[in-house]
């Protein structure tokens, strides 16, 4: 590895962690349009700024884009107050607005510069380390390093001061605006974080991949943990790792590092969507089987309960009793079995003493309660589950 | 209780000539009401009256056009600390990565003020709240696998580390089973024992009688309010609801 793969790699890395955070808060206040919104629309910001500074990394140029951002949110919260919108539809008319704007004034001046639309999309991670930021004669690293490094290193502030006010105002807004933390104040500090984020890292990986930074590591995050800090510290390292095997897979395929990262991201989350233990998608289909299989079982030890003529309980007659498949019977049947909730005397069937307080308890709980959750109810009496 | 009683009561919330509107359209007209101290007061009236609203307007979490709100004569951000406020369970997504206690616990932030972190007085007051509505044994419990029930005893608990004067809940008893309705209300009479005064937006026209020893009658205008006992007749219920009433009792 030679200094400028390293710096590349430490560029996304930084790009990916610093996206990672106010993604979080944006996943969980369902705004995750809000960033692709800020990131198209900074364009005219950043145009403009370049224009006046001549230097696609000054302060200024981040400002006046962060800036853009934050108008962008103004302009869709008020489009979408007047009622006459939907949310979306506010998103979807004030984005493509600015940024076409951005794209005619690069294509009206910017031709001869180092600013074209390619750039603008997918960024150019690969030419990073070749704007070196020299101080005094020295060169201290690549300019956008210190950008990322230094937002990233305010985001960090900001959150640690404010995570109890960040929890609390997207939890509970009601309960935030009661307790005097102004939702209002913490959505817009958000949102500028969002924009100047965005602006940090859109010279590395452009407006695209921007959004895919900030949305798919919270994303997938959210489906491993209950846990906002773990859910935090997952976002950030899963940013990171698909942000370094993104730079490898590109390496070796010769390809674009942005869109290595990306597809990183998507193959990162398509396994966790997959496999996740409680929220993934096989785990879902799984309890929802071990579910039917246990309404099935509930369903069954009433029949028992409310019937003792024998030929209403005996084993071969169940099946047309209860008008179930032999299959799905025999599951049952053995579940029960396994549980202690039933006994088998002469192929007749009837209930054990256990059996019959858990159907008890269990409908008495369904009849009374509106929610029909009898989870802790099966810790209590299931030795084994459907 | 006589009325030289009531006079001499002090007065926990006033509202002067409050009007609420969404996008112009007026959901509270030119509300006046006053709400002694230490009552169980029950806001009632059919959907769309504005219950909910008006609790929020005097929570400032709406902001009126039109008129103002005083809690024991000074305004309302001056005398936050004395009040919590029970929102809708529906207002906030259970999906929400946190647990019971960490809900609980956000009910000290108030106290706390701004970037300063909960420690551990702040852990065992939601501990303690915590263990009072019955919850303790699911403090670690992330909060989307609890029962609706239980979603609104965490919602209580967390008013209760508040530790406040006045408490306003906007429909504590919807969609939760019988034990927690009774649990519930054993706590708000517990906390009007105390000398609180406690506000409840409710539904169940039924039940306040038994629940509850004050009442207003609103629609968009305030038709009525006073204590159940005198005021709680079918007359009011008439002018509130209309004069199919005796439907909506019966739904």
């Amino acid at each position: 590895m030679n200094s400028a793969q390293i710096e590349i790699q430490l560029i996304a890395s930084l790009v990916a962690i610093a996206c990672a955070i106010p993604g979080t808060f944006l996943v969980l206040r369902k705004m995750a349009m809000i960033s692709d919104a800020i990131s198209h629309s900074i364009l005219p910001g950043i145009v403009i700024g370049f224009f006046i500074t001549q230097d696609l990394n000054s302060p200024l140029l981040i400002i006046l884009a962060a800036l853009t951002g934050v108008i962008t949110v103004v302009l869709v919260e008020y489009i979408q107050k007047t009622g006459l919108v939907k949310e979306d539809t506010a998103i979807g008319l004030v984005f493509p607005a600015l940024f076409s704007i951005g794209v005619i004034l690069i294509a009206k001046n910017a031709n001869d510069i180092h600013l074209d639309v390619d750039a603008v999309l997918v960024g150019e991670l690969a030419l990073a380390p070749f704007d070196r930021l020299i101080v005094n004669g020295v060169d201290i690293g690549p300019k956008s390093l210190w950008i990322i490094g230094t937002i990233l290193l305010i985001t960090i502030t900001l959150l640690i001061a404010f995570f109890k006010e960040l929890k609390v105002s997207t939890f509970d807004k009601g309960l935030a605006a009661s307790l005097g933390f102004s939702p209002v104040i913490i959505h817009y500090g958000l949102m500028t974080v969002s924009s100047v984020t965005t602006v940090g890292a859109f010279d590395a990986v452009g407006a695209i991949l921007v959004v895919a930074l900030m949305i798919a590591p919270a994303a997938t995050a959210y489906l491993l943990t209950t846990n906002l800090k773990k859910m935090l510290a997952l976002a950030v390292i899963f940013g990171v790792v698909s942000a370094i095997s993104g730079y490898w897979l590109a390496h070796y395929l010769d390809a674009s590092i942005a869109g290595s990262i990306t597809t990183m991201l998507g193959l990162l989350f398509l396994i966790v969507y997959l496999f996740a233990p409680s929220k993934g998608v096989i785990a879902v289909m799984y309890r929802e089987k071990q579910q039917r299989t246990e309404v099935s079982l509930l369903t069954f030890l009433l029949h028992l309960k409310n019937h003792n003529e024998i030929e209403e309980r005996h084993v071969n007659h169940l099946q047309e009793h209860i008008n179930w498949q032999r299959v799905r019977a025999k599951t049952v049947l053995e579940l029960a079995l396994k549980n202690n909730m039933i006994i088998v005397d002469n192929n007749i069937v009837s209930l054990t003493e256990k059996g019959d307080a858990f159907t008890s308890k269990a409908i008495d709980y369904i009849i009374t309660n509106e929610d029909a959750q009898i989870e802790d109810m099966k810790d209590d009496f299931f030795l084994f589950r459907g | 209780m006589t009325w030289e009683i009531v006079m001499k009561q002090k007065i926990a919330v006033k509202v002067d000539d409050l009007t609420v509107a969404y996008n112009y359209k007026p959901v509270l007209w030119d509300i006046d009401l006053e709400i002694p101290e230490g009552v169980l007061m029950a806001i009632v009236g059919p959907n769309g009256a504005g219950k909910s609203t008006l609790i929020k307007a005097i929570l400032g979490i709406l902001k009126p056009i039109a008129g103002s709100v005083t809690i024991y004569d000074k305004p309302y951000d001056k005398q936050r600390q004395l009040v919590a406020y029970v929102p809708q369970k529906g207002s906030v997504d259970w999906d929400f990565p946190t647990t019971a206690l960490d809900v609980v616990t956000m009910g000290t932030y108030g106290s706390l003020g701004w970037i300063k972190r909960p420690g551990q007085k702040e852990k065992k007051a939601a501990l303690e709240a915590l263990e009072k509505v019955g919850m303790l044994p699911f403090k670690g419990r992330q909060i989307s696998q609890l029962s609706g029930g239980q979603q609104q005893r965490i919602f209580l608990a967390r008013a209760l580390v508040q530790n406040a004067s006045i408490y306003f809940m906007d429909e504590p008893f919807q969609g939760v089973d019988a034990t927690t309705e009774i649990a519930i209300i054993n706590i708000l009479k517990e906390l009007r024992k105390a000398g609180k005064t406690v506000i409840v937006v409710h539904h169940d026209l039924q039940t306040v009688p038994e629940y509850f020893d004050w009442v207003t009658f609103l629609n968009v205008k305030k038709i009525a309010t006073g204590p159940v006992k005198d005021i709680f007749n079918d007359d009011n219920l008439t002018k509130t609801y209309g004069i199919n009433y005796k439907v909506s009792i019966q739904e």
